[in-house]
């Protein structure tokens, strides 16, 4: 019998594909999320548009909160440690979390250097922009993916472009030739064994869902037609004017994402979703995605 | 050809999709009532068996499984599927599908910590083991006199039952690249398909 493997890790992941992941802050929010059909919460002290407002050094989640969150809900629970704190990811696999996402969203920890996230038996999540960032991150022992999106502004654009930068980077690869591949891995910076499986396989080797912008139905539906597996909502739900009512419809905009008469339904008589930033009056500095490599 | 439907409202409906299509079955992607039509078997695949519940019921899919069942179909349960079909859930969890005289303990193995794989004897899938991988599984705490058990853990845990056309597995062969556990399910498919033509001549 074997524990913590690289199939148990990545097989999590499988079991929360065409599911929605949401972003809580206390047991009230994690209950909510559960009942509205969430496949997992997202255990946090402030969702990201809180933490964007607030500025300073985000980190860690108190553990309280987490436990609370746990006790709580009986779906998966995930938590944010920042990039290369692996102190902060050992106090989270320690208390049980079911994933770890190694998250740009927090303040990084280290400029140079994620996580070596193979020696965790807990399985990791990382945000990425493109497919070198993705396969960075997968050789480093990421059990799965997101597109990083421009978290805490409601827009989905950045999100948008990071999954089509992907795809793009998936066909191409695909339609090298043999003896083009180790300068594509060399562009890319990627990892050459992964960088030969996508050329075989034309897929990447773990889930990939959407995050960082996702504040509607349609947003949600948007990315799963584009191809992700799945969708993480942060400040969407609990930002708009009538959470409960937002969280059912993004789940079930994501289970019939291909309907658009069942889209229309869902979309009806939602409230105010979040505000949204013009991801374009960002000065660098406030732009999250950016952080990592 | 056998149509088996798989339940799709979340969970890792695709794999057991490709399972399907490498076995020589068509699969279809269950979402509504309507797609339960002229179905030769149905497989609840793994996922987040809370999700399930809510959303089977959210689309009208409980009661359309249910009759589908009394109906003959064949229904393959793993993991979340597994909770679903299960008669009793231990806590104070009321039944999803209600269907099989089982009673499961949800994530009884624990987190996702004590997710694990191992090789296990089949009897019914020929002598080779079968490579099982269980995650956050959920425990078969008692088995009813009709169920039939098909493989077991050292410590002699139920893993696999069967129960006439009802079938459960507390771990996921879609996420192997062994179809056998899937040819198993469509000889049950089969037979109803056959039971059903003779039927509607």
């Amino acid at each position: 019998m074997e524990k913590g493997t690289w199939t148990v890790k990545t097989g999590l992941a499988q079991m929360l594909k065409g599911g929605v992941i949401m972003d809580v802050i206390n047991p009230e929010q994690a209950r909510i999320a559960e009942e509205a059909g969430a496949c997992a919460v997202m255990a946090l002290e402030r969702v990201p548009s809180d933490i964007r407002a607030a500025g300073g050094v985000a980190r860690m989640a108190d553990p309280s909160i987490i436990q609370r969150i746990q006790e709580a809900v009986t779906i998966p629970v995930m938590a944010k440690c920042r990039i290369g704190h692996f102190v902060e990811a050992q106090i989270l696999e320690s208390l049980g979390v079911d994933y770890i996402d190694e998250s740009e969203v927090l303040t990084p920890a280290d400029e140079a250097h994620h996580v070596w996230k193979h020696e965790f038996k807990v399985p990791f999540v990382c945000g990425a922009r493109d497919l070198g960032e993705a396969l960075r991150r997968i050789g480093e022992g990421a059990a799965m993916v997101r597109t990083k999106g421009e978290a805490g502004t409601g827009n989905i654009v950045e999100a948008v472009r990071h999954i089509r930068t992907i795809r793009d980077a998936i066909r191409k690869l695909q339609s090298l030739g043999q003896e083009q591949l180790m300068a594509e891995a060399k562009a890319l910076g990627a990892p050459f064994e992964l960088v030969l499986e996508i050329h075989r396989t034309g897929k990447l080797p773990v889930v990939n869902f959407a995050a960082g912008g996702v504040a509607t139905p349609a947003d949600a539906a948007l990315m799963m037609q584009l191809g992700v597996d799945g969708i993480f909502v942060g400040s969407g739900i609990f930002k708009s004017s009538d959470p409960a009512a937002m969280a059912k419809a993004v789940v079930q905009a994501t289970t019939h994402f291909s309907d658009p008469k069942v889209l229309a339904e869902v979309s009806k008589g939602l409230g105010k979703a979040m505000p949204g930033l013009d991801v374009r009056t960002l000065k660098t500095e406030e732009l999250l995605a950016t952080r990592g490599w | 050809m056998i149509t088996i439907g798989v339940l799709a409202v979340q969970g890792d409906f695709a794999e057991h999709a490709h399972a399907l299509r490498l076995a020589g079955a068509s699969p279809r992607e269950i979402r509504s009532p309507v797609h339960l039509d002229g179905l030769d078997g149905l497989i609840l695949p793994g996922g987040e068996s809370t999700t399930f519940s809510r959303l089977m019921r959210l689309y009208g899919l409980t009661p359309a499984i249910i009759a589908a069942a009394k109906n003959g179909l064949p229904i393959w349960g793993t993991c979340a599927g597994l909770i679903a079909l299960a008669q009793e859930i231990t806590g104070d969890n009321p039944p999803i599908l209600g269907l099989m005289d089982i009673a499961v303990d949800r994530n009884a193995y624990g987190r996702q910590l004590d997710s694990f794989e191992a090789d296990i004897a089949i009897p019914a899938l020929g002598v080779l083991p079968f490579h099982a991988i269980f995650i956050r599984a959920p425990k078969i705490v008692r088995a009813g006199r009709s169920v039939e058990l098909l493989a077991s853990l050292p410590d002699g845990t139920p893993v696999a039952v069967r129960q006439g056309a009802l079938l459960c597995t507390s771990f996921h062969p879609e996420l192997t690249s062994d179809t056998r556990f899937h040819r198993y399910f469509l000889t049950l498919a089969q037979e109803r398909q056959t039971r059903r033509n003779a039927a509607a001549v």
